[in-house]
């Protein structure tokens, strides 16, 4: 393929390079791996919110024929966790249960009747505590505690204070405060949670298969929580059915999994049902939040004062990065001169929240654009000229130390403009129709990663043999979002080769390079770099020998198209299976090693929490979204969607609007029908049938367009494309109401009966005012 | 206050039975009958369990793990295979009611390895991304297509109202159908 010819399908952008595994069925995720001589895994779960363990008996259920080996919280006295200032959960509980459903034994039997039965009699007593299932109520003075050490059920509270708060709310023309709510939802992964353990008890080796986005930290958990020599644990990825945060973390299932197939020495597959995929839960939590902002009478905003309650659920797991992560990201979009932040992450008994896509950002940036579009209506300014009036300008540092080195937001702007045909049409819609846009942004990358070790950021090995075939070696998650087609074309690029001779091998502990994994949208750009490093390498050592074949100086050596010749236009060249042969030579098979890593300027402030929402680059996004709300029904269609994403540069095009669909999707199922619901702790929603992910019927055509802004340090000048345009959808929408009715939503997800409940309320008001009205005439 | 009880973390363990009074006993081999069916246009022969799903036969007995399962029985259509041409969802089908049809799974619609054209249409459109539910929306897809060789973006909608993605946002999956229906017209 001729270097021309390659960049023209670039333009279009290239399928997924496992994409034929996927349609054709041969892809095999975790359950599908070969289990026929494992044995079942099943889990045996608190049935109480919260409560002391008194007795757990599980001798009947050792003694039920077929079943090999049951486990308890006797069998793991160690904590895990994702960050390790804040691990205070067991695999499986010990002395006290905190949530419904939490793990507290776990058997191995024949089959899966025998390990079901076997889970009926186990026998478990528990002395109930009090149980609290909102903020508040665990906040209340005199609540008990579920964890000692943390007065009045906070996890964390962050106080933070950039710039003069009282000085920007001095200078401002309107100040306006609201409170708005989002309810707790779930990444809902088409792929339940699944887990494969292969214990050898000759050889000690433990070798782990399963769902995990990192599994970096996996292999970490195993080591330490079943007391294990690293060297010995084996961690492989296999295909993984979506992931959007809910497998960042290490989770109960899989430490349980592998305590059981040491316990039967032997091989362990655990397939959580549905239900229990959703108990496992790590996923958004609910969250209020009181935002005030100050505003010039031009939209230049002036301060902003926030603050966010988290309900975390029953233990710590991402909750410290996820309450900072919301206060953070109130920057680094816009030019704000004063922030201020509050922020309270809260203990309660249900199930542990966690990352999920757009992690911390969301429900914060969906407060902040509803409030600065109705001052907007206030100013009578349009909502567009609103985020004009307060555009960054690159390269830039924001008051809390974010670095900013290329900046999109306005092309973005103008592109929904245009598209939307916004400026025609906005204002004269009839009733019942309207029009709302919001923006939003994310990190291409925590800079400064949880597990702060001193190594690079990522490192990827490629390889170069006698065949002329050339291996990636990752650690990087393929999780769908195209992680590994990335690698590939990267690795094509810079050496000048077609995409096929690229194969790639991801997340395997045993092949791959230690990776952060697939969170916090990194891969695109440290991986992406740590290829382009390595590749650089590589080519460097084809062109040496190229130049010692041709009898040429290196520099003169030029490669494309799998084509090595002497200056441009130069006559002698040699094909690349000649330039591979010649530098094996004496060397034999060639591995390079390219790294990347975050200088110190991105990794945040020196303030408390300050490395959180610190990058090397964010994306930008803008959305118009258009609705047709039925004011008898209370049920809102969304009509279209227009949505810009500034991702740097799109490294492969077709990719990047599918990544920028999801999301802005996700954000609507958010936005219109996703909640949980927990009733005395038992999670109601735990289906997809009551936890009402949108159907192919109610999701709209979403037209994307790439704005390119050439971050300089981006692979390619690339950044993040996966989460930046979540977090404005919701905004989008609940402003596209007000202008379709006049109803401003303070509640998601904006659900037919809080539509209507705020219809009945707009009536009563009007009523209300048209009778003082009356009265004073 | 003390407690005891059976899991009941769950709606499922609130009701189910836990009073069965053999529940120590060793359990003897569930009974199976010989299943005969056309599977991927093939006759075969199986012993399956009575009372075994079409879904579980297909993916432990017959080891097509390309019907997948996502959810705790249909909820979400990542099992559809086609039941004498009709998309169905195989975790709502008896193994049994299979007895003498035909069933046709993603495995089944290649041609000597090659992808069909609707299959080269998820791929090329990007209408799968982490691919789990890609092989029963190319399924409910194939049905569609086969009784309507030009759907309508509202036929598409219709035919494939089952099947949840968590990836795409269906844009990229309407898309995939349309090109595929293109390329067959």
């Amino acid at each position: 393929m001729s270097t021309a010819s390659r960049n023209a399908a670039r333009l279009r952008g290239v399928p997924l390079i496992d994409g034929i595994d996927k349609v054709t069925g041969r892809a095999r995720y975790t359950a599908d791996l070969d289990h026929a001589d494992a044995l079942v895994g099943r889990i045996f779960r608190s049935p109480v919110s919260h409560g002391d363990i008194v007795r757990l008996d599980v001798s009947r259920a050792r003694a039920l024929p077929g079943v090999i080996a049951v486990v308890t919280g006797d069998d793991c006295p160690h904590t895990y966790g994702v960050l390790p200032v804040a691990m205070n959960e067991y695999p499986l509980a010990r002395g006290r249960v905190r949530y419904r459903g939490e793990p507290v034994a776990a058997v191995a039997a024949v089959d899966a009747e025998t390990a079901e039965r076997a889970l009926g009699l186990i026998t478990l007593e528990v002395r109930e505590l009090p149980a609290y299932y909102t903020s508040a109520e665990a906040r209340a003075p005199g609540a008990m505690l579920l964890h000692d050490n943390k007065p009045h059920n906070l996890e964390r509270e962050v106080h933070h204070e950039f710039g003069d708060i009282a000085h920007g709310f001095a200078q401002a023309d309107l100040v306006r405060e609201e409170r708005i709510s989002c309810a707790e939802v779930n990444h809902a992964q088409i792929e339940p949670h699944a887990c494969l353990a292969d214990y050898d008890p000759v050889s000690q080796r433990l070798t782990v298969q399963s769902v995990s986005q990192v599994g970096y930290y996996l292999h970490l958990m195993l080591a330490r929580c079943l007391e294990m020599d690293s060297s010995r644990i084996r961690v492989i990825k296999p295909f993984i059915g979506g992931g959007f945060g809910a497998r960042v973390e290490v989770l109960n299932f899989e430490i349980v999994t592998a305590l059981l197939a040491r316990a039967a020495a032997g091989k362990v597959m655990m397939q959580l049902t549905r239900e229990e995929t959703f108990i496992t839960h790590r996923a958004r939590p609910q969250t209020d939040i009181r935002l005030k902002l100050g505003m010039r009478k031009d939209g230049r905003i002036t301060a902003c004062e926030c603050e966010v309650v988290q309900r975390g659920g029953a233990y710590a797991g991402y909750g410290i990065v996820t309450i900072l992560y919301a206060g953070a990201l109130l920057q680094g979009i816009y030019d704000i001169p004063a922030v201020k932040y509050d922020g309270y992450r809260v203990y309660t008994n249900t199930p542990p929240c966690g990352a999920m896509r757009g992690h911390g950002s969301v429900d914060t940036r969906h407060a902040f654009e509803c409030l600065l579009d109705r001052m907007a209506r206030d100013l009578d300014l349009d909502p567009f000229a609103v985020r004009r009036a307060n555009l960054l300008r690159a390269p830039t540092r924001t008051a809390n130390e974010l670095m900013i080195n290329s900046y999109g937001l306005g092309d973005c702007l103008a592109a929904v403009e245009r598209a939307s045909g916004w400026t025609q049409r906005i204002g004269r819609l009839p009733r019942g129709k309207g029009l709302g846009m919001a923006c939003s942004h994310y990190v291409s990358g925590a800079a400064k990663p949880v597990h702060w070790t001193g190594e690079p950021h990522a490192v990827v090995n490629l390889r170069l043999d006698f065949d002329g075939g050339i291996t990636a070696l990752t650690g990087a998650a393929d999780i769908g979002q195209g992680s590994s087609t990335m690698v590939a074309i990267a690795t094509a690029e810079t050496l000048g080769v077609s995409l096929d001779r690229i194969r790639v091998i991801a997340g395997d502990s045993a092949l791959t390079p230690k990776d952060n994994g697939a969170y916090s949208s990194r891969i695109t750009f440290m991986v992406g770099n740590a290829t382009i490093d390595a590749a650089r390498k590589l080519r460097h050592i084809l062109v040496e020998a190229a130049a010692r074949k041709l009898e040429a100086r290196a520099e003169d050596i030029e490669c494309a198209g799998e084509t090595f010749r002497v200056g441009p236009g130069g006559q002698a060249s040699l094909s690349f299976a000649e330039v591979a042969k010649a530098a094996l030579v004496e060397r034999g098979p060639i591995t390079v090693s390219g790294t990347f890593t975050c200088p110190p300027e991105a990794q945040g402030g020196k303030h408390r929490g300050g490395a959180v929402g610190s990058t090397m680059g964010f994306s930008y996004a803008a959305q118009v979204v258009e609705v047709s709300v039925d004011e008898d029904t209370g049920t809102i269609t969304v009509d279209k969607v227009w949505a810009a994403l500034d991702c740097g540069r799109a490294i492969n095009p077709l990719a990047v609007e599918g990544q920028v669909q999801g999301s802005v999707w996700m954000g609507m199922g958010q936005a219109l029908s996703e909640e949980t619901h927990y009733v005395e702790g038992l999670p109601v929603h735990a289906s997809l049938l009551e936890y009402r992910v949108p159907t192919i019927v109610e999701s709209p055509p979403i037209e994307v367009h790439i704005v390119e802004s050439h971050d300089p340090l981006g692979p390619f000048g690339a950044k993040e494309a996966s989460e930046g345009a979540l977090a404005g959808f919701a905004p989008a929408l609940v402003n596209a109401v007000a202008n379709a009715i006049g109803i401003d939503l303070d509640e998601l997800p904006a659900t037919p009966d809080r539509l209507l409940q705020a219809l009945v309320e707009q009536r009563r008001q009007a009523r209300l005012s048209r009778a003082r009205r009356q009265a004073a005439s | 206050m003390a407690v005891t009880q059976a899991a009941a973390h769950s709606r499922a363990g609130l009701f189910a039975a836990t009073t069965d009074l053999d529940m120590d006993g060793e359990r003897p081999l569930p009974r199976k009958r010989l299943l005969r069916l056309r599977l991927n246009g093939a006759w075969r022969e199986d012993a399956v369990a009575e009372g075994a799903l079409l879904v579980n036969y297909l993916r432990d007995v017959a080891r097509l793990t390309g019907v997948k399962i996502g959810c705790d029985g249909g909820e979400c259509g990542a099992c559809t295979v086609l039941l004498d041409g009709e998309a169905v969802q195989a975790c709502l089908v008896l193994a049994a009611r299979c007895e003498g049809r035909s069933v046709e799974t993603i495995e089944g619609l290649a041609r000597q390895g090659r992808p069909s054209r609707l299959q080269q249409a998820f791929h090329e459109k990007l209408g799968t991304q982490c691919g789990f539910c890609t092989p029963g929306m190319i399924m409910a897809a194939e049905a569609l297509l086969r009784r309507n060789a030009s759907p309508s973006e509202q036929d598409i909608r219709d035919a494939l109202a089952g099947n949840l993605c968590r990836c795409t946002g269906y844009v990229k999956i309407i898309e995939s159908v349309k090109a595929a229906a293109e390329v067959a017209a």
